[in-house]
């Protein structure tokens, strides 16, 4: 689709040197200065444009082409208003003033024009009187004498209000407001005359009256859902009118702060008045054969004494209620039906931002809201119109005291479980959860437990949604579900792997012995370990943190790994990671964090085997355990028997490098009196003697086979973490002095099977010669490898009392004779 | 309101960098920027700045929708001119979250139609009608690919871009997603007809 030769094409608009570009601008000049314009003129003003917006950079135009040009833009020719406005876009007039002259005194008044003047007006003033001209030409009585450019007008002005909506004053406002009305509920209710046929005579025709999308003869007034052979002006009005409506209402109608108490009593006068309405005998239109009897019109209490704004919130309710009823047709197009959705999103969000407006309309839209959601919530195709109708019901629900958890299930269990393979529903949902989110944990006693549900959605399609879980899941993490959040986040790329099953399970039949199916879908299949895949698609939090059998779970899903969904999904599970330990640190207790070193390290084994997925976990892991230990160090005695446990395995120093040199380092520096006083002699021996065995053992044999070298970070903790062990019971200082000095012998006969590089030995040997120097002095080696807690605070520095090099200054200075 | 249009590369190009896209045409309707900004800046480089930012949701569109490509395993099927229908039928679609402040000073949503290797984007506004955005980006792409002959080796898509814009004028008139029944919309796609024929 995209050729080399349009690639040349701009390379060639870009790069045109000045002289033939000058060239060009006469050569157009001549050309659209005649008086019939052709194809030539076309062609031309087209490579124009071309050239102007192929570089970011602004070309000016020579002054004579720029007004030609810009008169162009009022031509009859509607070819001609468009390639004029698209040239003029691109560019600038020769000098700025001419800009705001331009502006300032907007003639023209056509759709391509105005559109100009919205892109490059600077200040509301141009804009102002635009609206102005546009508001004069729409409130003239005498509408049939108007061209068809009128119905641009809505739009422009709707345009101009989103961004500058100081441009209309009080009045305009008014004006319009009665106008749409008029659009909105009075619009002609017959088809406009079609263009004769070939049999048509003279004889005028019977106007035939507007059908509804199943073909049946419409009852009521015209809505966006009616059809018919030709429009008439008003009736492609109130299309403009209520394509604008929902905008207009959150522009101009604020948001009303109604005392409940005050406005019940009237509101329910008013609701059992509509009830008592819809009772009455139908009007004559019962006669008219196959047409639902619309209600709308007759329940409709007199409104023509109420004042513009509140006249046009009756007739929006009014428009919105018949949509509603339309939408149940069986439309005969599918582009119809598909409207009727949009239309349904439509009106139930105009319904609740009339209700926010005004709480009294509460108690006469809810039934109409309720009805719908009977109507649809058998039925998830309709989705997307339910997540505004659940809206309502979070915005509402509280003051028409409905009972909400129906819709809650549906939204938060089925959504998620079935849909969560539609990018739309997914991008809208989470978007509806973001908007709601001070409201939700309150309103909403599910959502906190849904989160396996709602991953489903990241787990299927990771790098459109992982934004959005960026902003939500600090929301879900509480003390009550950490734990069981942290495997559900490890295990994303196995949920991911599911799902993928899941659907292929639906699409390809069960038995058929041609195909070479796939191993893992046998599995899935298989009735022994529908439990383990059960467990990763469950709707709600609190059956259990995990299975016992997860690494069988994570073997039959061995030939997933480099599926391309899994592979997406595991890219994400890092930052998910960070954000998830950055948030529980604020929610958790000394317990909560003893179980999540519990789970580091469990699971640092424990992880589908997606390429470099082991690594980048282990590195979140590592940085996170970290700093668990700097908050509150007494974790590393209390959870010192697992962190050992861990430490003294030797496969762990191949195997988990990163998080190992992590955990020796930990105990090395936290594993101490002065951390927490339940720190015994025998604490440290019993880790010592853990961390000596592993550092013989990888000191004096080569690497298992297959396996690399340790890093010499790997050792020089090791030998640290030793000798800082060593300095706070200093009968193990001479096991590590005979250590140390073994350590430097084996190393002058050359190189060693355990360190393949001669720089890192020599390193390692260095560190390991500073050590056995600073434990010669056993008081030195104390304060230098457990430096009591208040070195590491500024004032230990800067306070003459306390800093002994400064003491030693002042008395120096004392001394001194005068 | 729709924040702007635009016709895009999802494959790639030799003269840019990997993962960058050529926009082959765009149109923003009103300001994109609010109001203290539009005073900051003039005019020209208010153009350079709409340009920069159109470039940044070209980018995020075409890694989207190559990420997508990858992970539903689909090919792209060879479409020759003709088979517009099937090119549309074949035709992956999703959306795009825009934080605020990447590029667009709100948040927005940019919906996404990729066509073999390129793709038609809506940028919209967080309270837009999203489903009347999908079908009028899916009528917009289909008017486009037909009017425009985008599936042979031409360049129409750049040397009759009034005809883009006209599409535009009659389904999106000022960034407006217009309610349009079967009826509504085939009156003015006889418009678009007729003026296809200049």
């Amino acid at each position: 689709m995209y050729s080399h030769g349009s690639e040349s094409l701009i390379k060639q608009a870009r790069e045109i040197q000045d002289s033939e570009l000058q060239k060009f601008y006469s050569r157009l000049l001549k050309v659209i200065q005649g008086k019939d314009l052709g194809h030539e003129a076309v062609d031309s003003l087209q490579r124009l444009h071309l050239i102007l917006s192929a570089t970011k950079f602004t070309r000016r135009l020579p002054p004579d082409l720029h007004k030609k040009i810009s008169s162009l833009v009022s031509s009859p020719a509607e070819q001609f208003q468009i390639l004029g406005s698209a040239v003029l876009r691109e560019t600038l007039p020769p000098s700025d003033q001419d800009m705001t002259c331009i502006q300032n005194n907007p003639s023209v008044v056509n759709s391509h024009g105005a559109g100009l003047l919205l892109v490059q007006a600077s200040s509301t003033t141009p804009l102002s009187t635009l609206c102005s001209q546009l508001v004069r030409s729409l409130d003239s009585r005498h509408s049939e004498t108007h061209s068809h450019s009128q119905t641009h007008t809505l739009p422009i002005l709707n345009a101009i209000l989103t961004h500058r909506p100081e441009c209309l004053s009080e009045e305009q406002v008014t004006v319009l407001s009665k106008r749409l009305v008029d659009w909105l509920r009075y619009a002609s209710i017959t088809q406009a005359a079609s263009p004769g046929g070939f049999f048509s005579g003279s004889r005028t025709r019977q106007p035939c009256p507007i059908a509804e999308l199943d073909g049946s003869i419409s009852g009521d007034f015209f809505t966006v859902l009616c059809v018919g052979q030709g429009f008439t002006e008003d009736q492609w009005m109130n299309v403009y009118a209520f394509s604008i409506l929902r905008n207009w209402l959150i522009t101009y109608h604020s948001v009303s702060n109604c005392n409940t108490a005050d406005l019940a009593a009237t509101a329910r006068l008013q609701y059992s008045l509509s009830l008592s309405y819809s009772h009455s005998p139908p009007n004559d239109d019962r006669s008219v054969e196959g047409s639902v009897i619309s209600m709308v019109s007759a329940t409709s209490s007199s409104s023509r004494l109420l004042p513009p704004k509140e006249r046009l919130r009756e007739k929006s309710f009014q428009y919105c209620q018949r949509l509603i009823e339309q939408s149940d047709r069986k439309a005969q197009k599918r582009m119809d039906s598909d409207l009727q959705k949009a239309c349904l999103v439509e009106a139930v969000c105009i319904l609740d931002i009339l209700c926010l407006e005004d709480c009294s309309l509460v108690y006469r839209v809810f039934p109409c809201i309720k009805a719908l959601y009977s109507r649809l919530s058998s039925d998830t195709s309709y989705a997307r119109v339910l997540l505004p109708i659940a809206q309502f019901y979070l915005n509402h629900g509280e003051v028409a005291a409905v009972d909400c958890e129906c819709v809650w299930q549906l939204v938060f269990s089925r959504f998620p479980a079935e849909l969560f393979n539609d990018p739309f529903l997914a991008h809208e949902f989470l978007r509806f959860v973001r908007q709601n989110i001070q409201n939700l944990p309150t309103k909403v006693p599910q959502y906190m437990r849904s989160f396996p549900n709602l991953l489903k959605f990241l787990a299927w399609d990771s790098p459109a949604l992982v934004d959005d879980f960026v902003d939500l899941l600090p929301s879900l993490v509480t003390s009550g579900t950490a734990v069981e959040l942290l495997h559900t986040l490890l295990d994303l790329p196995c949920l991911s792997a599911t799902l993928v099953l899941q659907q292929r399970s639906v699409l390809l039949p069960i038995t058929d012995p041609n195909t070479r199916s796939l191993q893992a879908l046998d599995a899935f299949r298989n009735a022994n370990f529908r439990g383990l895949f059960l467990f990763l698609l469950r709707n709600d939090a609190g059956a259990g943190d995990t299975i016992d059998r997860l690494g069988l779970l994570h073997e039959l899903l061995n030939e997933s790994v480099d599926w391309p969904r899994v592979v997406q999904c595991a890219q994400t599970v890092p930052v998910l990671l960070h954000i998830f330990f950055n948030t529980v640190i604020k929610v958790a207790d000394e317990k909560l964090f003893a179980q999540l070193i519990l789970v580091l390290l469990e699971r640092s084994s424990l992880l589908l085997k997606v390429p470099n997925y082991k690594n980048e976990i282990h590195r979140v892991f590592s940085y996170h355990l970290l700093k668990l230990c700097k908050l509150h160090p007494s974790l590393v005695v209390d959870q010192s028997h697992e962190l050992l446990e861990f430490a003294g395995t030797t496969s762990n120093v191949y195997n988990k490098e990163e998080l190992y040199t992590h955990v020796v380092w930990a105990l090395g520096e936290y594993l101490s009196l002065s951390c927490d006083s339940r720190c015994s002699v025998r604490h440290i021996t019993s880790c010592f003697e853990g961390l000596e065995a592993v550092l013989f053992e990888i000191t004096s044999s080569a690497p298992p086979p297959g396996g690399v070298c340790p890093k010499p970070r790997v050792i020089t903790t090791l030998m640290s973490a030793l000798a800082k062990l060593a300095s706070r019971s200093h009968d193990l200082i001479p096991r590590v002095s005979l250590f140390l000095s073994k350590l430097r012998n084996v190393s002058r006969g050359g190189s060693v099977t355990w360190c393949s590089d001669d720089d890192d030995l020599v390193s390692i040997v260095t560190r390991g010669e500073e050590l056995w120097s600073l434990l010669k002095t056993p008081g030195v080696a104390q304060s230098v490898l457990t430096p009591p807690p208040h070195v590491t605070k500024p004032q230990w520095h800067r306070d003459t009392n306390v800093a002994t090099p400064l003491q030693l200054r002042t008395l120096t200075h004392l001394t001194q004779p005068l | 309101m729709v924040l702007c249009f635009l016709i895009h590369t999802v494959c790639g190009v030799s003269a840019l960098g990997p993962g960058d896209s050529r926009v082959l045409y765009y149109r923003g309707f009103g300001p994109h920027q609010p109001e203290e900004e539009i005073q900051e800046h003039g005019p020209e480089e208010r153009r350079l700045l709409l340009k920069e930012r159109l470039a940044v949701v070209a980018r995020q569109v075409r890694s989207a929708v190559t990420l997508s490509r990858e992970a539903s395993g689909r090919q792209l099927v060879e479409v020759v001119p003709g088979e517009e229908g099937l090119a549309l039928q074949e035709a992956d679609s999703g959306v795009v979250r825009l934080r605020a402040g990447q590029p667009f000073s709100g948040e927005m949503s940019a919906l996404w139609l990729g066509v073999l290797n390129l793709a038609f984007t809506l940028v919209c506004e967080p309270h837009d009608n999203l489903l009347l955005a999908e079908g009028t980006l899916r009528t917009l792409a289909r008017l486009c690919v037909e009017h425009l002959h985008m599936l042979g080796q031409g360049s129409e898509v750049l040397l009759r871009s009034n005809r883009v814009d006209f599409l535009l004028s009659r389904l999106l008139p000022h960034g407006q997603l217009l309610f349009l029944n079967h009826k509504f919309a085939q009156s003015l796609e006889k418009e678009v007809a007729l003026y296809m024929t200049k």
